[in-house]
C-alpha cells in the first residue's frame, strides 16, 4: 500500500507550503487549510497522479553540484547568446541535429531534456524514446552538446533519484 | 531606481507584444505571449517592492502558474493547425 | 556590510533588466521561430534569475525571500516545458526551421 504513503507525504508537503504562505494561524483557518489540502490530494488521486513521481527529487541536496554546474553553463551561454543578439551582423548558424540520451529512466530523460532547453543556445524540439532532436543556435553550441558532457553528468545524477 | 527597472520591463513587454502582432506564424505569437507572461510576473514583483507591499508576490506566484497553463492550453486547442501552416495535412483535427 | 548588499542587489537588478531587454530585442531581430526560442530562453533564465536575486537581496531574509525562491523555482521548471511544447507543436505543424546551408556539408 505504498500509494497511501505517497498520498500522506503529499498531504504533509502541501500543508507545509500552505502554512508557509498563508501566515494565518488561528484554529478555524488551519482547519480550512487542511481541508483544502485534502481536497487537492483527493483530486490528484482521482486524476491518478499519485505515484513516486510526486516527490520533489530535484531538490535533494546531493544534486547541488549538478545545479551549480548547470548554473555556470547557463551564465556562459547566456552571455554568448546575448552578444550574438546585440552584434549588428548577428553571427548565428542554426542547426538541427539528434543526440542520444544515455539515461535509463523517464525522470533522467526529462532532466536531460529540460537541461538542454534551459541552457540558451540549444532547445529540445522532439523526443522519441532516447533520441532527442535538438535545435542549436550556433555550431559551437551544437558541438558543445555533442561532446556529451551534460549527458554524462545527468547519467551520474540519475542514480540519486 | 525601481521605476527605471519597471520602465525597462515595460519596454521589453512592448517589444514582445510587437512580435506578437507581427509574428508570421501562430507559434511566434504564442511564444511572444509566453515571454510577456514571464515579464509580467517580474513586473508585478518589482511593483510590489516599489510600493512596499509584499502581498503582490502572491499574485506573481499565481501568475507564473497561470501563464504556463495558458501557453499549454493554447497549444492544446490549436496545437498543430490553426493557419500555422498552409499545408492542408497539417490542419488535422478540430483546429 | 549593508551597503555592500544594497549595491550588489542593484547590480543584479540592473544586470537582469539588461538581459530582459536583450532577450526582447532578440525576439524581434531573429529571423525565424526556432531561433526566437533561444532569445526567450535568455529572458526566462538569466533575466528573471538576476531580477529575482536582486529583489531577494533587497528583501532580506524573510518570507519574501521564500516567495521569490518559489517564483524562481516555478519559472525554472515551467519555462523549458512551455518552450519545448511550443517547439514540438511547431515541428509537428510542419514549420520548417531555417538552417545554415554553407555550414552543412
Amino acid at each position: 500500500m505504498s500509494n497511501l504513503k505517497h498520498a500522506f507525504n503529499m498531504t504533509l508537503f502541501l500543508f507545509a507550503i500552505w502554512l508557509l504562505l498563508s501566515g494565518h494561524y488561528t484554529l478555524l483557518l488551519l482547519i480550512f487549510g487542511l481541508l483544502s489540502t485534502l481536497l487537492i490530494v483527493l483530486l490528484a488521486h482521482r486524476a491518478e497522479l499519485i505515484d513516486r513521481e510526486i516527490h520533489p527529487v530535484l531538490l535533494k541536496p546531493s544534486l547541488l553540484p549538478y545545479w551549480l554546474w548547470l548554473a555556470r553553463e547557463m551564465i556562459k551561454s547566456n552571455i554568448d547568446v546575448s552578444l550574438r543578439i546585440l552584434n549588428p551582423r548577428m553571427p548565428i548558424s542554426p542547426k538541427i541535429f539528434t543526440v542520444r540520451a544515455g539515461q535509463k529512466t523517464d525522470l533522467g530523460r526529462v532532466t536531460y531534456g529540460n537541461s538542454i532547453t534551459l541552457v540558451p543556445g540549444t532547445v529540445t524540439v522532439d523526443v522519441d524514446d532516447d533520441i532527442f532532436t535538438v535545435h542549436a543556435l550556433t555550431q559551437e553550441a551544437a558541438a558543445d552538446l555533442e561532446s556529451g558532457e551534460m549527458n554524462r553528468r545527468v547519467c551520474n545524477v540519475e542514480n540519486v533519484f | 531606481m525601481f521605476i527605471a527597472i519597471s520602465a525597462v520591463i515595460l519596454v521589453a513587454i512592448a517589444i514582445g507584444l510587437l512580435r506578437a502582432f507581427l509574428g508570421p506564424t501562430l507559434y511566434d505569437r504564442v511564444l511572444a505571449a509566453n515571454m510577456s507572461g514571464t515579464l509580467t510576473v517580474l513586473m508585478v514583483a518589482v511593483l510590489g517592492f516599489m510600493t512596499g507591499r509584499p502581498e503582490f508576490l502572491d499574485i506573481a506566484l499565481v501568475y507564473v502558474l497561470i501563464s504556463f497553463v495558458s501557453t499549454i492550453a493554447v497549444l492544446r486547442v490549436c496545437g498543430t493547425g490553426c493557419g500555422a501552416s498552409r499545408d492542408p495535412e497539417a490542419d488535422s483535427g478540430e483546429g | 556590510m549593508e551597503t555592500v548588499i544594497y549595491i550588489l542587489s542593484w547590480i543584479f537588478l540592473l544586470g537582469g533588466a539588461i538581459f530582459l531587454l536583450v532577450g526582447a530585442i532578440g525576439i524581434l531581430r531573429f529571423p525565424d521561430f526556432y531561433t526566437r526560442l533561444h532569445a526567450v530562453s535568455v529572458c526566462d533564465t538569466m533575466g528573471a534569475g538576476l531580477v529575482l536575486a536582486g529583489l531577494m537581496l533587497q528583501g532580506g531574509f524573510s518570507l519574501v525571500t521564500v516567495k521569490l525562491l518559489l517564483i524562481f523555482y516555478f519559472m525554472i521548471f515551467t519555462g523549458p516545458t512551455a518552450v519545448h511544447a511550443l517547439a514540438q507543436a511547431a515541428l509537428q505543424g510542419k514549420l520548417k526551421p531555417v538552417v545554415d546551408e554553407h555550414e552543412q556539408q
